[in-house]
């Protein structure tokens, strides 16, 4: 097997979760808007069972196929994890979308402005690598 | 059923989070650091979540409705906006920092508490911030486009 094996089967189940949900249930699959609607909005349910679907899916799979538990290997420090995760909270709602929406979901509906927010994030990601690494 | 559809959509995409390799930072961070040692995977991943929803796109484009759901929530924006491309540099810095995005720092702070947990929260807390305090420069600035 090569080494992109798990990362191709990886990529199509995730594109087929996002087809099933845009095709079932008409909706994309962005996880930092479902995040939000979760958090900040009336209609929790649905948010809510895919987002506990996932934290499942990620443990029965990691248990099933073996996988190593995720530790912080790359010993990035505390104060690096917080303002990370600050941005990207932040940065998500105001750019509405992550990887999930504007890459995953965004790109195969052939739009404009997920196809140009996800250029811009994975450059000033590299760049941010660059600088910290 | 349409309640089980997005269950069974999010195990899914766990599965694939967690296969795939995306859900550890240590696969990000090698793919974003393009001058160390490069680890493509992030790629491979995209391209076949791209190539499967482009097929699902076909079918959406030759239906009037879903086959579950009532009508399409499909975002509408086309413009590209500010706040688009402010949002996504801000999200890109944060990703390059850490190597966790939303869907995997969810599952890592499940898996990994440390840092997975501190990364998620931290997250919530910036999601918090945009909802309270919204943008922090003139919204009424014309768009670029």
């Amino acid at each position: 097997m090569s080494d992109f094996t798990y990362p191709i089967i990886g990529g199509l189940l995730i594109g087929l979760s996002a087809s099933i949900l845009l095709l079932g249930s008409g909706r994309v699959a962005g996880i930092s808007g479902l995040l939000a609607n979760l958090l900040f909005k009336d209609r929790k349910i649905l948010p809510f069972l895919f987002l506990a679907g996932l934290i499942l899916g990620g443990t029965f799979s990691q248990t099933f196929f073996g996988f190593d538990t995720i530790e912080n290997t790359l010993n990035t420090p505390f104060w690096m994890i917080i303002l990370s995760g600050l941005l990207v909270g932040y940065g998500t709602r105001l750019g509405s979308g992550c990887t999930s929406g504007h890459g995953v979901c965004g790109i195969p509906r052939l739009s404009l402005r997920s196809l140009i927010a996800t250029c811009i994030f994975i450059v000033s990601a590299i760049v941010t690598v660059i600088l910290t690494r | 059923m349409n309640a089980f559809n997005y269950f069974l959509s999010g195990l899914l995409f766990g599965a694939g989070l967690m296969i795939s390799g995306m859900a550890n930072p240590e696969n990000v961070i090698g793919f974003l650091d393009i001058f160390g040692e490069w680890n493509p995977s992030l790629l491979f991943v995209m391209a076949s979540a791209v190539s499967v929803g482009l097929v699902a796109n076909v079918i959406r484009k030759k239906r009037s409705r879903p086959f579950i759901a009532v009508d399409w929530q499909i975002p509408s924006k086309t413009n590209i906006d500010r706040d688009l491309v402010i949002g996504a540099t801000i999200f890109g810095i944060g990703w390059g920092l850490s190597g966790y995005c939303p869907g995997p720092g969810l599952l890592a702070a499940f898996l990994s508490p440390s840092s997975g947990l501190l990364f998620f929260i931290s997250l919530i807390v910036g999601s918090y911030i945009f909802e309270k305090k919204g943008r922090f420069f003139p919204s009424h600035l014309p768009s670029l486009r």
